[in-house]
């Protein structure tokens, strides 16, 4: 695993995203906690609402588009709502974010 | 033959390592101990109960000159060590070498200073020794002190000088206090504690400068211009580990010295311990690893087996009054779980985090006792499966036969207080019932339990049940969403009742079950809290629906709309050309003519809100709000100006209502029309306040919609002028602000409070109705702005990716 530094933690707002480009897709970067980040596609599965839109709440995002609901550390939507998301790991260290770079250079295998 | 041992720094944990040495192996070495402190080992952890004046110094000495002297460690104090010559294996200190053959370093850390204009002025320090306090000491009723830095150094600090009468004023940039221990709920109540105590707090506040007079300490300066008077300045920020030596010395270091299993650095003749080192990865800032690590360093000095395990680490504040716990780890990692427990009325607040059936995580704040109980499940990594129910009420709800949460309420003694604010106690409650108090209301009049801040409503429902058994129906009223049983209605009153002012009150005071809200009670709270304390409250953009929080509407391909405002629909040929402009520059795909008088740019990206919004603003336009949850637009027609029919100025009037209300926030959408005359061609008796001009005035009328439902309006009042025309709609609007429920249209808030009442308080009592506008002006004194040229200016850049990967070129 290689970390890359993609940012300041103080450039996300606390319960807040921003997002990450890649040449395969965007990737949306959430703040829970003071110093708490996960990382996931942007992307819903339901009807492709950017996540890093919606509202972030405890460890979960809702999607702004028709409010699924997303648990950031498994990826899996609630309850009535079937989907999952892609996580990928991501750490805070000394106030930066550092994101794994698999999420950044993988290849789909189809 | 003896060994010789040099130890550099008499701390906390070297002290360990010779007390461990000396007791089981007294003769392996002859030891020579180096301090730069003039004194020998004390316990620095309780310098906050010697600054508080709680203990003297004398009792916080560890090691006397008796014990040194008993033990054969030849004392150095008050001598930095400058140099580490390896070769030689020579230590030199600053009145002489000494040789070793085995060598402890044991330099603890360094406070960090921020590097602020100013920093080196007199009056500035750290938190770190006895010299630091004896100056804090120093201070009294008559001093100001600022203390950087809201974790616990700081605020053990500013705590120790209160308690002589010091104006303290902390200064944290994050969001809450002691965030690397607690969350936000626990931050709240030990901010609250702390206020009590006197002590003032500045959250999210930066500091820029520190300001001086004569070459001593002014002033501290703040990013906003707050500038807040001091005596003395006390920087508790952190600490980096103090490595310079080992450094020089050519040892392994990163962020602090490299140290195996067996505290050796990478030379072998070089042990580390404490806060200076760094074991696979980590640093240490509190004593209890470093007592692990002494440990093992005394037994390798004796070629014995051990190795240096890092274990889950709990936190105390040591301040009097402010009794809080936090062990284990809150960070990532999948399937975590949370638990939480709120008294509000005792000011206790406990949260458990649980992964996988173990506890991980335990926050605690005003009842710490069963702190030490959960700390031990989360290192021995009990499963906690079975009790998960009852878990967070501590182990004397353990072991019972069921794990039923009414049998928590079941199983509580007849003394035990059951409302706080009236003191019920639950006996007189099921006597109450057993009495013929059948429901909610009936207990609320017989003792009045629940019937003041009413949070234990849910307490006193589960005892009906308890004690009634079927016969009691839980009632059906609808909470605001799953963290919480209260309704939209409770949450409004407690908010007023309680002076709730922030989030985190809410949660806490009124006892929230999550940590921090949903998508459901997050932006109906936000609501409340700024349409209440307009001037205390600063809305929070996370807790909005992404359409408020980015002033756009967002699409279903995740591209956004954008409506500048047209005021009264009247616009001109350079607004006009200025839209088209943008939609060119843009690429705008749809341009279209909406049902609110103005005009829709529909697909643009994100990333270009800012640099569209900036080119808007620069024909003037602004904001339409066509995405809020408050004033849209005011649609008009004509009027006197051209119609051959118009009564009054239906476009003038149209134009000052939309420039008295724009901006403002309400409980759903508000829509205004002004229509010049009964032929209606604004269409003013379907929208939400609709004023219809006649000859004599204005006919005002309210609770219009034509959605999903088609509600025609009622006639509140007429009145002769413009002026009162205006008064009155800012009336209504206000009155709708405070009482309507998040998500209610006008039409649902009138259904609720009925008409008569809203001409009673708008149209009769004309003081009221002055009030109202009043209160409308101050919240207008705020929101009365336009929110894109605010976000052009300070926000453009969280429109952009935090980063970019797709510039870099592909291989
Ligand atoms: C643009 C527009 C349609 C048009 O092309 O004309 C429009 C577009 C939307 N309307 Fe509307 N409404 C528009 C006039 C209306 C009108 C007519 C009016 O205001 O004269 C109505 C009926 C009158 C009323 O509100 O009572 C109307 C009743 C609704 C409703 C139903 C509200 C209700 O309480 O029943 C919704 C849903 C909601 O707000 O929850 C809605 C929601 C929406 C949303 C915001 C849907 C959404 O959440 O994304 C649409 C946003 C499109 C966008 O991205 O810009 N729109 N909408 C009109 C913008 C007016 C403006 O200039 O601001
Ligand atoms: C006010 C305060 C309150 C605290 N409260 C708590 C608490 O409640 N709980 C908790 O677990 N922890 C607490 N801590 C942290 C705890 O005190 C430290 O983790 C611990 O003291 C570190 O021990 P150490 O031996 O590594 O370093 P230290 O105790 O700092 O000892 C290092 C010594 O080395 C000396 N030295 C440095 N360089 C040289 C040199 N070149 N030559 C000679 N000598 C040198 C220094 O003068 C110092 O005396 C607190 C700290 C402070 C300051
Ligand atoms: S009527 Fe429905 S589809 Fe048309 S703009 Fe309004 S909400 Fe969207
Ligand atoms: S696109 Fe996310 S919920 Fe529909």
């Amino acid at each position: 695993m290689s970390w890359i530094d993609i940012g300041s933690l103080d450039d996300v707002p606390l319960r807040g995203a921003r997002l990450v480009k890649t040449h395969i897709g965007c990737i949306a970067v959430f703040r829970t906690a003071e110093a708490e980040v996960f990382a996931a596609t942007n992307s819903c599965p339901h009807k492709g609402g950017p996540l890093s839109e919606g509202i972030v709440h405890g460890q979960s995002v809702t999607c702004p588009l028709h409010n699924w609901v997303f648990d950031l550390n498994t990826g899996q939507a609630q309850v009535a709502d079937e989907g999952r998301i892609d996580t990928y790991p991501v750490r805070v260290e000394d106030g930066r974010i550092l994101l794994d770079d698999s999420a950044v250079t993988r290849r789909s295998a189809a | 033959m003896k060994q010789r041992l040099v130890v550099i720094g008499a701390g906390m944990a070297s002290g360990r390592v010779l007390e461990t040495l000396t007791d089981n192996a007294p003769d392996a070495f002859d030891i020579t101990l180096f301090n730069a402190e003039p004194r020998g080992n004390y316990n620095r952890i309780m310098l906050s109960p010697v600054l508080s004046g709680e203990k003297t110094y004398d009792e916080i000495v560890t090691h006397d000159d008796a014990w040194y002297a008993e033990r054969g460690v030849a004392c150095r104090f008050g001598e930095k060590v400058a140099k580490i010559d390896r070769e030689m294996k020579v230590v030199e200190g600053e009145k002489g070498h000494v040789p070793y053959d085995k060598l402890v370093i044991a330099t603890g850390s360094n406070p960090f200073i921020i590097p602020l204009p100013g920093h080196d002025l007199d009056g500035v320090i750290a938190y770190r020794d006895l010299e630091d306090t004896q100056q804090m000491m120093g201070m009294g009723p008559d001093n100001k002190v600022v203390v950087i830095g809201g974790g616990l150094l700081g605020l053990e600090a500013a705590a120790g000088m209160a308690a002589h009468g010091v104006d303290v004023t902390v200064v944290h940039i994050m969001g809450h206090l002691m965030e690397r221990q607690l969350d936000e709920a626990a931050g709240y109540l030990l901010k609250k504690s702390l206020e009590e105590k006197g002590i003032k707090i500045c959250l999210q506040a930066n500091s820029k400068e520190i300001l001086g007079q004569d070459g001593k300490v002014r002033a501290l300066l703040l990013e906003d211009g707050t500038e807040l008077p001091c005596d003395l300045l006390v920087m508790a920020v952190g600490i980096r580990p103090n490595t310079t030596l080992a450094q020089e010395a050519g040892l392994a270091t990163g962020r602090g010295i490299h140290v195996d299993d067996q505290m050796l650095t990478s030379d072998p003749d070089v042990y580390a311990v404490g806060e200076c080192v760094e074991h696979d990865g980590a640093v240490f800032g509190l004593v209890a690893p470093l007592y692990d690590q002494a440990k093992v360093a005394a037994q390798a000095l004796m070629e014995q087996d051990a190795a240096f395990v890092q274990k889950t680490l709990s936190t105390k504040l040591k301040v009097t009054g402010c009794d809080l716990f936090s062990a284990g780890d809150f960070a990532d990692g999948p399937g975590r779980e949370d638990i939480v427990f709120r008294d509000p009325s005792r000011g206790v607040y406990k949260r458990l985090v649980i992964e996988e059936d173990r506890l991980v995580g335990a926050v605690m704040y005003g009842d710490t006792a069963d702190g030490s109980w959960f700390f031990g499940l989360i290192k021995d990594g009990t499963n906690i499966d079975e009790m998960r129910e009852t878990l967070i009420f501590g182990p004397a709800y353990q072991g019972g036969d069921t794990a039923d949460p009414l049998s928590a309420v079941a199983a509580l003694p007849p003394e035990a207080e059951i409302c706080g604010c009236n003191g019920v106690c639950k006996g007189e409650i099921v006597a109450a019932i057993t009495a013929g108090a059948g429901d909610l209301g009936a207990v609320r009049a017989s003792t009045k339990a629940s019937a003041s801040c009413g949070t234990c409503t849910g307490l006193v429902e589960q005892l009906l049940q308890v004690t009634l058994g079927d016969e009691f129906q839980m009632p059906a009223a609808q909470p605001v969403c799953g963290c919480t049983d209260l309704t939209h209605e409770d949450v409004r009153r407690l908010i007023k009742g309680q002076e709730l002012k922030s989030q985190a009150a809410v949660w806490q005071e009124l006892g929230w079950t999550t940590p921090n809200g949903c998508h459901i009670c997050r932006p109906a709270i936000n609501y409340y809290l700024l349409a209440d304390w307009p001037l205390e409250y600063q809305d929070d953009p996370q807790s909005r629906f992404v359409n408020e929080r980015k002033h756009a509407n967002i699409q279903k391909d995740g591209t956004f709309s954008v409506v500048p405002r047209i005021w009264g629909g009247i616009t001109t040929p350079d607004e006009l050309r200025a839209i088209a402009d943008a939609a060119d520059k843009y690429d705008v795909p749809t341009v279209k003519v909406t049902g609110g008088q103005r005009i829709d740019l529909l697909g643009v990206k994100g990333e270009d809100l800012p640099a569209i919004w900036s080119d808007l603003n620069d024909a003037g336009l602004v904001s339409g709000h066509a995405y809020s949850k408050g004033l849209r637009t005011v649609k008009t027609c004509v009027g006197t100006d051209h119609c051959r029919f118009g009564t009054q100025d239906s476009t003038g009037l149209g134009i000052k209502l939309e420039k008295t209300l724009w901006g403002s926030w309400t409980p759903h959408k508000l829509k205004l029309a002004v229509s010049g005359c009964p032929r209606n061609c604004a269409e003013a008796t379907c929208k939400d306040i609709g004023v219809v001009c006649v000859d004599s005035g204005y006919q005002i009328s309210i609770g219009g919609a034509a959605g999903m439902d088609v509600k025609e309006t009622e006639l509140l009042c007429q009145v002769p002028t413009e002026d009162e025309a205006i008064e009155v709609v800012m009336a209504v609007t206000q009155a709708y602000r405070e009482g309507g429920k998040y998500l209610d249209r006008l039409y649902k808030w009138l259904g609720k409070v009925g008409m008569d009442w809203v001409k009673a308080q708008v149209v009769e009592d004309l003081d009221n109705r002055a009030a109202l506008v009043a209160r409308f002006e101050l919240s207008q004194s705020i929101y009365r702005k336009d929110p894109w040229a605010e976000h052009v200016r300070d926000k453009a850049k969280t429109y952009a990716p935090i980063a970019d990967f797709t510039l870099e070129a592909a291989e």
